[in-house]
């Protein structure tokens, strides 16, 4: 298992995107960069929501096997369950498309599994995507 | 991401190369939100880009906003097949001209 800690900084993104993408052993080029979007919006979730006025670090594990990719993010932000959330209506007309809970929506649809867990203090989700063989 | 912007006949072309994601989403805005103040007709091409992120849609949608309020045309091309994916899952194909 692979794991970093990093202040819940957008500047942060690269550094913790390249370190999942490395340690993500296994997965073609197409789930290895549908990880990366996935991994994105979840990094840019906390980011920008978990501390906020605040601020706070969030912990990224990364485990490979031969079957799938597993990327944890943790961190000690207010409660919160983003998969509460219903997903936006992507088929309004381009003057009513809002942003909001799109990066949500690709996380999901990106990876094969998704699920939030609160433990203690922290807020725990975990992101996996299988090799496809 | 780089971005390279010349001129093609009516149309300003930004060809975009890498990858369009929250980093690098501010650089594409700064260059072609002020784009449709030198042409009515923007082209961004693809061909080179890899990956879009939810940022990277919010500016491509802020920029679709921007040629409708003015009667411009912003064309997408080249688009990859797992960019398309991206733009067919949010619904964005619908919203945004391809070709």
């Amino acid at each position: 298992m692979n794991e970093i800690i990093v202040a819940a900084s957008l500047n942060n993104a690269d550094k913790v995107l390249d370190f999942i993408e490395q340690a993500a052993t296994g997965l073609g080029f197409k789930e290895q960069t549908q990880l990366r979007i996935a991994a994105e919006e979840v990094f840019v979730n906390i980011a920008s929501y978990a501390y906020s006025p605040s601020s706070g670090d969030v912990r990224i594990r990364v485990s490979s096997d031969a079957e799938a990719v597993t990327v944890e993010f943790a961190d000690k932000g207010k409660p919160y369950n983003p998969l509460e959330h219903s997903d936006p209506d992507i088929s309004l007309p381009l003057q009513e498309r809002e942003i909001g809970g799109l990066g949500l929506l690709m996380a999901k649809k990106l990876t094969d599994h998704i699920e939030y867990q609160r433990s203690g203090e922290l807020n725990i989700l975990t992101i996996r995507k299988n090799c496809k063989h | 991401m780089e971005i390279n912007k010349k001129q093609d006949g009516e149309s300003l072309v930004l060809q975009c190369a890498g990858r369009l994601d929250t980093t690098t989403a501010p650089m594409l805005e700064a260059e072609l939100l002020p784009a449709f103040d030198e042409s009515e007709n923007v082209v961004l091409d693809f061909a080179d880009l890899i990956y879009v992120s939810s940022a990277g849609l919010r500016v491509l949608l802020k920029a679709q906003k921007k040629a409708d309020a003015i009667n411009g045309s912003l064309v997408l091309q080249n688009i990859s097949e797992e960019i398309k994916e991206v733009f067919d899952m949010t619904g964005f194909s619908d919203i945004l001209t391809l070709e």
